[in-house]
C-alpha cells in the first residue's frame, strides 16, 4: 500500500503542555486506521493538525503526490490535498436546506440549475451511504433530528464535485447514531477504502476500532504506543494498552471512607440521560470523583447540581451553598476585564457587604490571604486576571470557590492544562478542605486525580455506568466501563 | 519623579472618561474664542441644565449597555413622556403633590421596567425588539392620557428645576450627587459588581452565582425609573409635558454611553464620562450654533463623532 | 413515513399571510366599499416604499444586525429625489449610487471593526437626517415627473401597488431562498464559522447584504416621493420602527439568518393595513401607535406558543 501522507516526528505544545510528542505515522492509502487513545491522549491534536485546523510546532507532514507542504499548510491546502473531516462538532448550518448546506462545501455548484445539482449530490449520496435515510434534500437542517444532521454532515463529507477524496477523517461518527445506521457507514467506509481511499476513525467503541479498521495506533500522553494489524488487538489488549502500565495501584494506598447508609447524602442526581435508578450522591466531607472520556455528560451533571436544575422529589440538596470551579477557564471562570482579586471576590460579595456596600477592607483582606493560602504567584492581587499564566488563573479559581461559604464545591475538570507544581498544591489544599468538612465533586480527565477520590462515577453517554468506590477505583476498571462494553456493542451490530 | 508623573499620566490617560472631558472643554474653548469671551458663564450653566437630563437617562441605560451585547433600552423616550405626562396630571399644579406625582411617575417607570423584561423573558425576543414594542404601547398610553394638553407643573417644582446657586443649577449639583450614588452602587454594592459580571461573560457570572435573571430584570426596572425620573424633572424644567418631550433622549441616551467610554460590549462602565460626555454634546451643537451653521450641519457632525467615537473605541471583544 | 400534521414552521410560515388575511376580511366586513379597486388602492397607496423598507431591513437582519437609521436615510434619498433627481438627473443617480456604495462601506465597517450595529446605524440616522436637511432644509422640492407617473400608474383589474408588491415580493425570494450565493449569505447568518470554514468571505456577503439594504432604501425613498409629490427630511422616519415591525411580522427571525421576502412584503402591506384598519374600527389615533406595539406583541406571541406546540 502506498502512503498517502507520512508525519515524522510531528510535536504541539500549547504553552508549557505538550500535547503531542515527536508523532511518526504513516497514513497509508487504502487502509482504514483506528485511532484509540483515553482523554488527553492527543488524538485531536493529531487530527487538527491533519485537517490543517493547526499548525505544529515542529515535525513535517509529507504528502506522497506534492512532497513536503509545511510550513503554511492550512485549511483550504488540506482540503486541496483531498482531506475531509467530520468533527463532533455540527458545522452545518441550521437555517439551510440539506441541498443548500452541501452547496455551501463546493464553490463550484452555482449557476442556473445549482439547487437540483446539489439536491441529485447529496441525495445520492445519502442514498448511498444510508439506505432508507428518510431524508429530504430540503428540508431545514435545524428542522431534523441529531442523528439526521449526524448523517447529513457524514454524507456531505463524502460529496466530490471537482477534486477526488483521498482521506476522509471521522471523529466519533457514529456516536449520535443507532446501530443499524451505524453499521451503514462503517460499511460504506469499508467500500470507500477498498477503492483506495485512505480513513482515520476515533471512536469510543473499541468494537467499532476493531471491527472497522486495518490497523489500530493507541496513543497515551501525547504518543503513539502501540500500532499494529487490527486482527492482533481485541478488547483486552487495546484496554491494557491505552492504560499507564507504571501505575496499576489504584487507590490502594489509602483507605475509602465507609458510606453511612442511614445518612441522608448531600447531593443526590439523576443524570438527564440515565436510564435506569442510579443516582450520583455525595455524602458530607467526600470527595466524588466523575470519570469517563470527556464530553459524556459530567459537566452537564455538575451544572445540573450548581443550577438546581434536575431536583426531583428525591433529591434532599437543599440551600447548602455551592460553588464551582470551572474548567474552561476562559468560558465559564474568568471575568476577563477584571483584577485577580476581584475575580475571587466575586464568589464572597454577600459576605463582605458591610450595610449594603462591599468593604474594601474586608475584600482586600480576603484577596491577601487567599493570595497566600494558594500562592498565586503575581506582584499585585489588582493585576487583571490576564496576566497570570493558565495555572494560576486556575488558582485564583479556586480561591473564588474555596474563599466562599459553599459547602459544595463542584469541580469542573479544572485542571486542564495547569502545571505539574500546581496541580500538587491544588490536590494538597482539596484534602483538607475535605478533612475540614467540604464536599468535593470532582470530574477529572486525568486518572490520576482520582486516586484523591472516595468514590468514583463513570458516566458514558450522559449517564452513570459504573459506581466505585476505594479500592475498586482502578485505572483499568474506569477504561472498561469508559468504552462500551461488550454486550452493548453486540447490541448494536445486531 | 519623572517615572511617578508619568505613572500619574498614565492613569489619568488611561480613563477613558478624560476624553469626553477634554472634548467638550475643547469646544466650549473654541465657541467662548470664537465670541470674545462673552457669555462663557451662560454658556456653561446651560450646558451643565441641559446636560442632567440626558446623564439621568443616560445612567439607566449605561446599566442596561454594561449587561453585555444586544441589551439596550429603546422605551427611554416613551416612558420619559409618560412620567412626564401622568405626574403633571396627578399635581394638576398644586405644590402639595409634588411628592405623590414624583412616587406615581417612578411607578409609572418601574412598571414600564418589568414589562420591558417580562418581554424579553417569556417571549425570548431581543430586548430592542421587547423594548420598541413596549415603547409603542407607553407611547400610546402617553398620548392618550396627556389628550394634548400642556399641563403647567406646580410652581415648587417649576422652581426647583430651574434653580440656580451662583449660577450653577440646583439640579445639576443633585444629578452630579445621584451620579456619585450610582458610581458607588456599581463599584461597590453585590448588583454593581453583578451587572459588569453579566456583561462580561454572562454564562461565567451565573456559575460563580450571580441571579442572572433577577439582577437583568432590577437593571431594566432600573432604566425605566430614572427615565420616569428624567421625564418628571424635565416636565417640571420646561413648564409642562408634550407629546415629544422624550424624542431627542434616545439617541441621547445612548450616545452618552458610547462617548463617555463605557464599553457597548458590556462588562465595562463609568459614570463621569456620562457626564463629559452630555457636556460635550451639547457644548458641541452651541459651538456649531454660534458658529452660525445649520441644523443639517449639526445633525450630521453628530452622527459622525458618534460613529467615529465607537470606531475608535473599537467593538466586541473577540 | 410522514406525518400529516402540519409542522410548527409550515404554520409559522403561513402567519404573515393569515394575519393579512384577517385584517383584509375585517376592514371589508366593517367598511364593505373599500372591496374596489378605488377603496383597495386607497388602502394600499402606501404600501409600496414601506415594502421597500422592510426588504432593505431584512437584508440586514439576514446577516445578524439591525439597522436603525434606514428611515432616515429613506428620507434623505426622498430629498435628494425631489431635488437634484428632478433638476439634473446625472447628479441625482450619482448620488444615489454613492448612497449604496455608503450601505455597503458601513457594513464592511461593522464587521472589520467588529461594532454593534445598533449603535453604527443610529449614529449613521443623523448623518443622513443632517444631509436631508442640508439638501432640503424646508420641506418641498419636486418628484420627478417619470416618478410620478410610475407610482399612479393604473393598472387594470387590480392596484399597481399589488402587482408590484408580487413582482418585488418575487424577484427578491429568487435572489435570497433561490439563488448559489443567497445560500450562501443566509448560511453567514445561521453559522458563519463553517461557512467561512468552507472558503467564503464574510465581509463580502455582509457588504452585499447592507448595500442590498441600501439599494431597496433607494428604492423606498424614490417610491414614496412618487406618492407624495414632494420630500421632507423627516417624511420617513418611522419607517425604521415599521420596518423592523414588517419583518418580524413577515415571519423573519432577528438572529439565525431565517428571513422570509415574501413574508417581508405582506408584513409591510399588513403593517399598511393595520392602520386603515385602525381608523375604521373608530379607535382614537391616540392608541393608534399603541396598537400596533399590541399587535407585534401578539405576533411575538403566537410565534412563540406555535413554536412549543411544535416541540411536544
Amino acid at each position: 500500500m502506498e502512503p498517502f501522507v507520512t508525519l515524522d516526528g510531528v510535536g504541539k505544545n500549547y504553552g508549557a503542555v505538550q500535547a503531542l510528542q515527536h508523532v511518526d505515522l504513516q497514513i497509508l492509502a487504502g487502509q482504514a486506521l483506528g485511532i484509540v487513545g483515553h482523554n488527553g491522549a492527543g488524538k485531536s491534536t493529531l487530527i487538527s493538525i491533519l485537517a490543517g485546523a493547526q499548525s505544529p510546532s515542529d515535525g513535517k507532514l509529507t504528502f506522497q503526490e506534492s512532497g513536503t507542504s509545511l510550513p503554511g499548510y492550512k485549511v483550504d491546502q488540506a482540503q486541496a490535498h483531498g482531506i475531509r473531516c467530520v468533527f463532533q462538532e455540527l458545522s452545518l448550518c441550521p437555517n439551510l436546506t440539506v441541498a443548500e448546506n452541501a452547496r455551501i462545501l463546493h464553490p463550484a455548484i452555482k449557476g442556473i440549475g445549482w439547487k437540483a445539482r446539489a439536491r441529485t449530490l447529496i441525495s445520492e449520496k445519502l442514498d448511498e451511504v444510508f439506505p432508507g435515510h428518510g431524508i429530504n434534500p430540503d428540508d431545514e437542517v435545524g428542522d431534523l433530528s441529531i442523528a439526521k444532521r449526524q448523517m447529513v454532515e457524514i454524507a456531505r463529507a463524502f460529496t466530490r464535485v471537482e477534486s477526488p477524496i483521498h482521506l476522509i477523517i471521522l471523529d466519533e461518527p457514529t456516536s449520535s447514531l443507532d446501530a443499524i445506521i451505524a453499521q451503514q457507514l462503517l460499511k460504506h467506509l469499508r467500500g470507500f477504502v477498498d477503492q483506495g481511499g485512505a480513513c482515520i476513525l476515533i471512536s469510543h467503541l473499541l468494537e467499532e476500532i476493531l471491527q472497522s479498521s486495518d490497523r489500530v495506533v493507541v496513543m497515551r500522553d501525547g504518543g503513539i504506543v502501540d500500532d499494529r494489524a487490527a486482527r492482533d488487538f481485541d478488547r483486552a489488549k487495546l484496554v491494557e494498552a491505552m492504560g499507564s502500565v507504571a501505575k496499576e495501584h489504584g487507590n490502594s494506598g489509602k483507605t475509602a471512607k465507609q458510606r453511612s447508609t442511614d445518612s441522608q447524602p448531600l447531593v443526590s442526581i439523576r443524570p438527564a440521560q440515565q436510564g435506569d435508578t442510579r443516582r450520583l450522591q455525595a455524602y458530607s466531607g467526600e470527595i466524588v470523583g466523575l470519570a469517563g472520556l470527556s464530553g459524556h455528560g459530567q459537566t452537564d451533571a455538575l451544572v445540573d447540581i450548581y443550577l438546581e436544575k434536575r431536583r426531583d422529589g428525591q433529591s434532599p440538596q437543599k440551600a447548602v451553598p455551592m460553588a464551582l470551579v470551572a474548567g474552561d477557564r476562559q468560558v465559564d471562570g474568568v471575568f476577563p476585564l477584571w483584577s485577580i482579586g476581584m475575580n475571587i471576590v466575586i464568589g464572597s460579595m454577600r459576605q463582605l457587604t458591610r450595610s449594603g456596600l462591599i468593604d474594601p477592607e474586608a475584600e482586600a483582606r480576603l484577596c491577601k490571604d487567599w493570595r497566600e493560602k494558594i500562592a498565586i504567584r503575581t506582584p499585585d492581587m489588582n493585576n487583571n486576571i490576564l496576566s497570570l499564566s493558565g495555572g494560576n488563573q486556575q488558582k485564583a479559581l479556586f480561591a473564588r470557590a474555596l474563599a466562599s461559604d459553599a459547602e459544595i464545591i463542584l469541580m469542573d475538570d479544572p485542571m486542564r492544562g495547569v502545571d505539574i507544581g500546581t496541580k500538587q498544591e491544588v490536590y494538597e489544599m482539596i484534602r483538607e478542605e475535605a478533612g475540614l468538612g467540604r464536599t468535593f465533586l470532582w470530574y477529572t480527565t486525568e486518572m490520576d486525580e482520582l486516586e484523591h477520590c472516595d468514590h468514583v462515577y463513570v458516566f458514558r453517554n450522559g449517564a452513570i455506568v459504573a459506581d466505585l468506590s476505594g479500592d475498586e477505583v482502578t485505572e483499568q476498571r474506569v477504561l472498561q466501563a469508559s468504552f462500551e462494553e461488550s454486550t452493548d456493542a453486540q447490541e448494536r451490530s445486531a | 519623579m519623572t517615572a511617578a508623573l508619568s505613572k500619574h499620566f498614565k492613569t489619568v490617560v488611561g480613563k477613558p472618561w478624560i476624553w469626553a472631558f477634554a472634548g467638550a472643554f475643547a469646544v466650549w474653548a473654541a465657541t467662548v474664542l470664537y465670541t470674545g469671551g462673552t457669555g462663557a458663564g451662560q454658556i456653561l450653566s446651560a450646558a451643565l441644565s441641559f446636560a442632567t437630563f440626558s446623564v439621568i437617562v443616560g445612567m439607566g441605560q449605561m446599566y442596561v449597555i454594561t449587561l453585555g451585547p444586544g441589551n439596550v433600552d429603546l422605551s427611554i423616550p416613551a416612558t420619559m413622556t409618560f412620567a412626564g405626562a401622568v405626574s403633571m396630571k396627578i399635581m394638576e399644579t398644586q405644590d402639595i403633590m409634588i411628592l405623590p406625582g414624583l412616587v406615581i411617575a417612578l411607578l409609572c417607570g418601574l412598571t414600564v421596567g418589568v414589562f420591558n423584561y417580562g418581554l424579553i423573558r417569556t417571549l425570548r425576543i431581543p430586548p430592542i425588539i421587547a423594548t420598541l414594542s413596549s415603547s409603542f404601547l407607553v407611547q400610546s398610553c402617553a398620548i392618550a392620557y396627556g389628550r394634548g394638553l400642556k399641563i403647567k407643573p406646580p410652581e415648587l417644582l417649576a422652581e426647583f428645576t430651574t434653580a440656580k446657586i451662583a449660577g450653577v443649577p440646583l439640579l445639576a449639583i443633585c444629578v452630579i450627587a445621584l451620579a456619585a450614588v450610582m458610581s458607588v452602587v456599581l463599584h461597590r454594592t453585590v448588583f454593581g459588581r453583578s451587572v459588569l459580571a453579566i456583561g462580561q461573560n454572562s454564562r461565567a457570572a451565573e456559575l460563580a452565582g450571580v441571579k442572572v435573571n433577577f439582577i437583568r430584570l432590577a437593571t431594566y426596572a432600573q432604566s425605566g425609573v430614572l427615565a420616569a425620573l428624567c421625564g418628571y424633572l424635565l416636565a417640571g424644567f420646561s413648564g409642562g409635558a408634550s407629546l415629544n418631550m422624550g424624542a431627542e433622549y434616545l439617541l441621547a441616551s445612548i450616545a452618552v454611553v458610547v462617548i463617555g467610554g463605557t464599553s457597548v460590549a458590556g462588562g465595562f462602565a463609568n459614570l463621569p464620562g456620562l457626564w463629559g460626555a452630555a457636556l460635550f454634546m451639547f457644548l458641541l451643537v452651541t459651538m456649531l450654533n454660534t458658529f452660525g451653521l445649520s441644523a443639517g450641519i449639526r445633525l450630521l457632525l453628530t452622527g459622525v463623532i458618534i460613529v467615529g467615537v465607537i470606531t475608535l473605541a473599537g467593538g466586541r471583544r473577540n | 413515513m410522514k406525518s400529516f400534521v402540519p409542522s410548527s414552521r409550515l404554520l409559522r410560515s403561513l402567519l404573515p399571510a393569515f394575519s393579512l388575511t384577517v385584517i383584509l376580511i375585517a376592514i371589508f366586513y366593517l367598511q364593505p366599499r373599500a372591496m374596489s379597486y378605488f377603496g383597495l388602492n386607497l388602502l394600499l397607496n402606501l404600501a409600496l416604499p414601506i415594502a421597500f423598507a422592510t426588504l432593505a431591513q431584512m437584508c440586514v437582519i439576514t446577516v445578524n444586525d439591525l439597522d436603525l437609521g434606514i428611515g432616515a436615510f429613506v428620507g434623505f434619498v426622498a430629498c435628494v429625489g425631489a431635488t437634484w433627481l428632478n433638476e439634473s438627473p446625472l447628479l441625482g443617480v450619482a448620488v444615489l449610487l454613492l448612497c449604496i456604495l455608503a450601505y455597503a462601506a458601513m457594513g464592511a465597517l461593522i464587521h472589520l471593526r467588529n461594532l454593534p450595529s445598533i449603535v453604527v446605524t443610529l449614529g449613521m440616522s443623523f448623518f443622513w437626517l443632517g444631509l436631508a436637511l442640508l439638501v432640503l432644509p424646508t420641506p418641498g422640492g419636486k418628484a420627478p415627473e417619470w416618478v410620478r407617473e410610475a407610482m399612479t400608474f393604473k393598472a387594470p383589474g387590480l392596484p399597481t401597488t399589488i402587482y408590484a408588491s408580487a413582482l418585488v415580493a418575487l424577484v427578491v425570494h429568487f435572489a435570497l431562498m433561490r439563488s448559489s450565493y443567497g445560500a450562501v449569505v443566509r448560511g453567514v447568518g445561521g453559522n458563519p464559522r463553517s461557512v467561512e470554514r468552507a472558503g467564503w468571505s464574510i465581509l463580502k456577503a455582509k457588504m452585499s447584504m447592507y448595500a442590498l439594504a441600501g439599494f431597496f432604501g433607494v428604492l423606498s425613498g424614490i417610491s414614496l416621493i412618487g406618492l407624495t409629490t414632494s420630500a421632507d427630511a423627516n417624511i420617513a422616519l418611522r419607517y425604521t420602527l415599521l420596518s423592523i415591525a414588517g419583518v418580524i411580522l413577515g415571519g423573519g427571525e432577528f438572529v439565525g439568518g431565517r428571513i422570509s421576502p415574501v413574508g417581508a412584503v405582506l408584513g409591510a402591506m399588513t403593517l399598511t393595513l393595520a392602520a386603515s384598519f385602525l381608523s375604521f374600527l373608530r379607535i382614537s389615533p391616540d392608541w393608534q401607535i399603541g396598537a400596533q406595539g399590541a399587535i407585534l406583541i401578539i405576533v411575538l406571541a403566537l410565534r412563540v406558543l406555535i413554536n412549543r406546540t411544535g416541540k411536544k
